[in-house]
């Protein structure tokens, strides 16, 4: 999978987004967010880029912010 | 032993509560929202699982919205000192607890206008009190929601309605309610709401909440103390994200597990819980009504109270018949003025205060009639 990432501003955004997206049936993981994106919450929401449309549909219903970014490979 | 003195602290709590607290300590570990391990995210989630149970309890659609405190008294700290601003007209009513009448005390020496709508002699707040009040604005409306000395529950609905017709907002302590009876905060008209987790939510001390609804702007609250959240960190000023914005320090994860294990433990018995104290009250006011010198205070109906009830006992010190309750009787009641001088002042006990007791979900009707008698008992000796 090419792997993409929601960053949040807070915890609580992220947690309440992994949960959103489990219920709506997409694959996702709460990951240490990677330094280069962002330090602004300790975890980031790890998800698969072909889910990308999906996942904004769900976290905008529920009213989740988050900022999505494409993982580069390293 | 006979404890009934759940307006303090409910006990003995559910089982589930103190099965969540030591699961919460032993897996769950980490600092929840500090780091990105395993450990602080399964802390983070049992955090996040209390929030989301406790959003849909009090009828709010944002968990982001239920800000954590270590009580009812810090939320309602929150609420008042980040509200009002020198100049500011603030109503409350006869019944409040020190929680809220010490802050709006200490805002007064701050050039804070406090104005407070008399309660009846039976703990009654009447909407036409309020409406009195408010006839010159104000910015602030408080309502304790149901009174921890005799139990009575005010017309929140009504009173929010005035208070929304003449430009307030409307904060209400539930610190007493929650639990007990329903909190739902767009069925109270609530802008805010403040919380315990250990009295009829079943969960340990040191937890509670501030909940915010969803229609109310978070710009006009400053939070009370701020610090590191784990978000922003690259600022040195307090994040406007809810709930970091209130929420500085790391939090009681333990207790929370423990708040959202007795919130479960609760919403699985409904309204079985209330229906079962209202049973019990009725009958011990009957019984206490029956006994000659005994004077009960708050609403007759039990149906306007909470399984808290008060009384004196003609000729007898409140404080000897607590002390005979509990040596004689393996009782334990709450004696005094219990917080709320205001509350007693309107019922006519300040300052020798009542005897109150107060039921929970365990209390059992025999120990009601075993009551019954030691209080008749202490009554003739």
């Amino acid at each position: 999978m090419n792997p993409g990432v929601v960053l949040f501003h807070t915890t609580t955004a992220a947690l309440r987004a992994e949960k959103t997206a489990q219920k709506a049936g997409l694959k996702v993981k709460l990951i240490p967010t990677p330094r280069e994106l962002s330090s602004d919450c300790g975890i980031a929401l790890r998800f698969d880029l072909a889910d990308r449309q999906p996942l904004e549909q769900a976290l905008s219903a529920a009213g989740v912010e988050g900022e999505f970014h494409e993982l580069k490979a390293e | 032993m006979i404890y009934l003195d759940h307006a303090a602290t409910s006990w003995p709590k559910p089982p589930e509560v103190l099965a969540a607290m030591h699961d919460f300590l032993e897996r769950a570990g980490g600092n929840p929202g500090r780091s990105g391990h395993r450990l602080s995210i399964a802390a983070g989630r049992v955090v996040y699982d209390a929030r989301e149970a406790l959003a849909g309890f009090f009828g709010i659609n944002d968990p982001l919205r239920v800000i954590f405190t270590l009580n009812a008294t810090h939320a309602l700290n929150i609420a008042i000192q980040g509200l009002l601003q020198p100049g500011d007209r603030v109503v409350t009513g006869g019944m409040e607890h020190n929680a809220v009448m010490r802050p709006l005390r200490g805002m007064e020496a701050r050039g804070v206008q406090v104005v407070v709508a008399p309660a009846d002699g039976a703990g009654m707040l009447s909407p036409a009190a309020f409406a009195e009040a408010l006839q010159t604005g104000a910015k602030l409306v408080i309502v304790n929601h149901a009174s921890n000395v005799c139990g009575s529950i005010a017309p929140v609905a009504e009173i929010a309605a005035l208070a929304h017709q003449a430009g307030a907002l409307v904060l209400v302590d539930a610190a007493q309610s929650a639990g007990v009876i329903p909190t739902d905060l767009p069925a109270l008209g609530a802008d805010l709401l403040a919380f315990t987790g250990h009295k009829g939510l079943q969960g340990p001390p040191g937890t509670g909440g501030l909940v915010l609804a969803d229609t109310f702007d978070p710009a006009q609250l400053q939070p009370l103390v701020r610090g590191g959240t784990g978000s922003r960190s690259e600022y040195e000023i307090q994040p406007d994200d809810l709930p970091d914005r209130y929420e500085s320090g790391t939090p009681n994860g333990a207790g929370i597990a423990g708040l959202g294990a007795g919130l479960k433990w609760l919403l699985e018995r409904g309204a079985a819980v209330r229906e079962h104290e209202l049973a019990l009250a009725a009958r011990l006011r009957e019984g206490l009504g029956n006994i000659p010198g005994l004077q009960l205070y708050g609403p007759a109906d039990p149906r306007q109270a909470t399984g808290v009830i008060s009384f004196t006992l003609a000729g007898k010190r409140v404080s000897e018949i607590g002390y005979r309750l509990d040596e004689e009787f393996d009782i334990q009641s709450r004696v005094g003025l219990h917080c709320a001088p205001a509350a007693h002042r309107s019922l006519g006990t300040f300052p020798q205060g009542t005897v109150r007791l107060a039921l929970g979900p365990t209390t059992a009707p025999e120990e009601i009639e075993t009551v019954l008698r030691a209080v008749a008992r202490i009554a003739q000796t």
